[in-house]
C-alpha cells in the first residue's frame, strides 16, 4: 500500500526555492496499479524519486506500507555500463549479502523469465533499448518487491518493443502480486496498465485529474472502444492543461 | 584501436626521418640512429645499461604508485562529499598551479638525497595530476547512478565499491596513463643529482663528457621505458574496464 498525502516539494537553488509539487494526495492499494501521467517538466520524476525515497517531502508525507520492499527503475543511467547483465541484475541480492549460491538460481531465472538467457555476460552497451529495460526490469525484481517504481520505462522503444513490454509489465502485476506505479508521457500505456490514472498539470505539478480506469488488465483491453474513450477522455483533459501554459 | 603492424610502422618512419635529419644536420648533437642503436644494442647485451633501466623504472613506478594511491582515495572523497569539497578544493586549486619541481630543495631536506626524495618528488607532482582529474570524474557522476543503487539499499561503502570506482576508473587510468610521461621527465631531474645510477644520470653524465652516442643511449632508454610503462597502463586498463572495449 502507498499513501501520499499533501505532498509538496521544492528544489532549493541558490537560496531561491523552485515548487516543483503541490498538494499531491492519493492512495495505491495491494493489487492496484497506477498510472501517473503530466506533460514534461511537471515534476513526475521528481514525485517517483520521493515514492522511492531518494528525495525527502518539504511537506505532507509518503507513507508505504511497513516491511514493503520497492523495485525502483529510473528514467535514465539506470543500468550500469560496467556490470554485465547478470551482475546488473544480481546486485540487488550482493547488496543484501545473499551469498552467491544461494542468490544464482534466483538470478537465472529472473533473467529467463526476462528473456535474456543469451544476453547474461553482455555489458548493457551491447544490447538494444528494449533488452536494456527488460535489463532494467529483472533488476527492480529480483528483490522481490511489493512495489515496482517505474520512470517512463518504456519511452526510447518503438512502438512494437513497447506493447511488447507493457504486456510484460502487465504480466508481472498480475503474477508476482506487486504494485506498479508508472510514469509516463503516453496516453496509451496510462490506459493499458493504471487501474488509477492520475494526471498531473505542471508549474507547480498538481493532480489535475484522477481517472478510474478499472478495466485495465482485462484481456483485449487494449482492442476495446472503452479503452479509446479513456484515452480521449486523457487526451481533452491534458491538452486543457497544456493550452492553459 | 591501431593494430601492432601500425606502430611498427610508425617507428621505422621516425627512424628514417631521424637520419635523414641526422645526414642534413651533419653536426655531433645528432648522431645517426644506427650508432645510437648500435651502442644501445651492445649496452643492453653487455648488462651495461640494464640496471640503470631497471632503476629508473622502479623509480617512476614507485612514484606513480605513491602519487596514484594517495591521489585517488582523497579525490573520490573529495568529489563525493560536499564538505570535503567545500573545505579541501580551495587548497587544490591555489596549489595546484605552483610548479612543483620548485618544491626539490625542500624535499631534499625532508627525505634525504636518496631514493626516497626522488620517489616522492616524482609522486608530489603526479598527485596533483590525479588528484583534479579524480575529484573532477567524481563529481561528473550521474546522480541516477548513486540513486539507482540507493534505491536498492546500498551502504555508502557498496556506493564507492560498486559506482563510485568503477565509474571513475577509466578517467583515472587516462590521468594515470599521462602521468607516465610526467613521471620519465622529473625522473631525468632528479637523476641529475646524487646518484651514479638511473638513465637520467647517464644523459647528464654522457652530456658532460661530450659523448652525444652514450646520451642518445640514455634517451632510448628512457624513451623505451616511458614507452613500456605507457603500454604497462593500457594493458591494465582494458583488463580492469573491459566495458569500455566492447564493439
Ligand atoms: N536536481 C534538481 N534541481 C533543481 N531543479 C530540478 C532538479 N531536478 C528537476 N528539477 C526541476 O523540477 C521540475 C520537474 O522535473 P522532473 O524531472 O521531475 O520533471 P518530469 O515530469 O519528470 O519531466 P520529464 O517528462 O521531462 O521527465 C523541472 O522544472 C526541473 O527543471
Ligand atoms: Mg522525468
Amino acid at each position: 500500500m502507498i499513501k501520499v498525502e499533501d505532498l509538496s516539494f521544492c528544489y532549493s537553488q541558490k537560496g531561491q526555492q523552485h515548487w516543483v509539487l503541490k498538494d499531491i494526495s492519493f492512495a495505491v492499494k495491494t493489487k492496484e496499479s497506477c498510472a501517473i501521467i503530466g506533460p514534461s517538466g511537471c515534476g513526475k520524476s521528481s514525485l517517483l524519486f520521493l515514492l522511492a525515497g531518494l528525495l525527502q517531502p518539504v511537506q505532507g508525507k509518503v507513507q508505504i506500507a511497513e516491511k514493503s520492499r520497492c523495485g525502483t527503475i529510473l528514467q535514465n543511467f539506470g543500468l550500469f555500463p560496467w556490470k554485465t547483465v547478470y551482475e546488473n541484475v544480481a546486485l540487488g541480492l550482493v547488496l543484501q549479502k545473499v551469498n552467491k549460491r544461494e542468490a544464482k538460481p534466483q538470478v537465472e531465472q529472473i533473467i529467463e523469465e526476462m528473456g535474456l538467457s543469451a544476453f547474461a555476460q553482455y555489458y548493457p552497451g551491447q544490447l538494444s533499448g528494449g533488452m536494456q529495460q527488460r535489463v532494467a526490469l529483472a533488476r527492480a525484481l529480483v528483490i522481490r518487491p511489493d512495489i515496482l517504481l517505474m520512470d517512463e520505462p518504456l519511452s526510447s522503444l518503438d512502438a512494437l518493443t513497447r506493447e511488447r513490454l507493457q504486456n510484460l509489465i502487465l504480466n508481472v502485476w498480475q503474477e508476482k502480486e506487486v504494485i506498479p506505479v508508472v510514469v509516463t508521457h503516453s496516453i496509451e500505456e496510462a490506459v493499458f496498465l493504471g487501474l488509477q490514472i492520475i494526471v498531473l498539470g505542471s508549474a507547480p505539478g498538481r493532480i489535475i485529474e484522477r481517472v478510474d480506469n478499472k478495466e485495465a488488465g482485462q484481456v483485449g483491453y487494449r482492442q476495446s472502444s472503452l479503452f479509446f474513450q479513456r484515452c480521449n477522455m486523457l487526451r481533452s483533459a491534458l491538452t486543457e492543461e497544456c493550452n492553459v501554459c | 584501436m591501431f593494430a601492432k603492424r601500425d606502430i611498427l610502422l610508425a617507428a621505422i618512419l621516425l627512424l628514417c626521418e631521424w637520419e635523414i635529419a641526422a645526414l642534413l644536420l651533419h653536426s655531433m648533437a645528432l648522431p645517426q640512429p644506427w650508432e645510437v642503436l648500435a651502442d644501445f644494442g651492445g649496452k643492453l647485451l653487455t648488462g651495461k645499461i640494464v640496471d640503470d633501466i631497471i632503476i629508473s623504472g622502479l623509480r617512476a613506478l614507485a612514484g606513480v604508485a605513491l602519487g596514484a594511491a594517495t591521489a585517488i582515495p582523497l579525490g573520490l572523497l573529495i568529489g563525493n562529499e560536499p564538505l570535503l569539497q567545500r573545505r579541501i578544493s580551495p587548497f587544490i586549486y591555489l596549489l595546484y598551479p605552483i610548479p612543483h619541481v620548485v618544491l626539490l630543495p625542500l624535499v631534499i631536506i625532508l627525505f634525504g638525497i636518496g631514493n626516497l626524495s626522488k620517489i616522492v618528488m616524482i609522486a608530489l607532482i603526479i598527485f596533483f595530476q590525479i588528484l583534479v582529474t579524480t575529484r573532477d570524474a567524481a563529481k561528473d557522476i550521474h546522480q541516477n547512478y548513486l540513486y539507482s543503487l540507493q534505491t536498492l539499499g546500498a551502504t555508502k561503502w557498496q556506493l564507492y565499491c560498486h559506482v563510485i570506482v568503477p565509474a571513475t576508473l577509466p578517467k583515472i587510468l587516462t590521468a594515470m596513463r599521462i602521468s607516465i610521461g610526467t613521471a620519465v621527465a622529473i625522473l631525468f631531474f632528479v637523476e641529475s643529482f646524487a646518484t651514479t645510477k638511473g638513465l637520467g644520470y647517464i644523459i647528464m653524465d654522457s652530456w658532460g663528457r661530450a659523448n652525444y652516442v652514450a646520451l642518445y643511449s640514455g634517451i632510448t632508454g628512457m624513451a623505451l621505458l616511458g614507452f613500456t610503462l605507457y603500454l604497462l597502463l593500457d594493458r591494465m586498463e582494458r583488463y580492469l574496464c573491459p566495458w569500455n572495449h566492447i564493439e
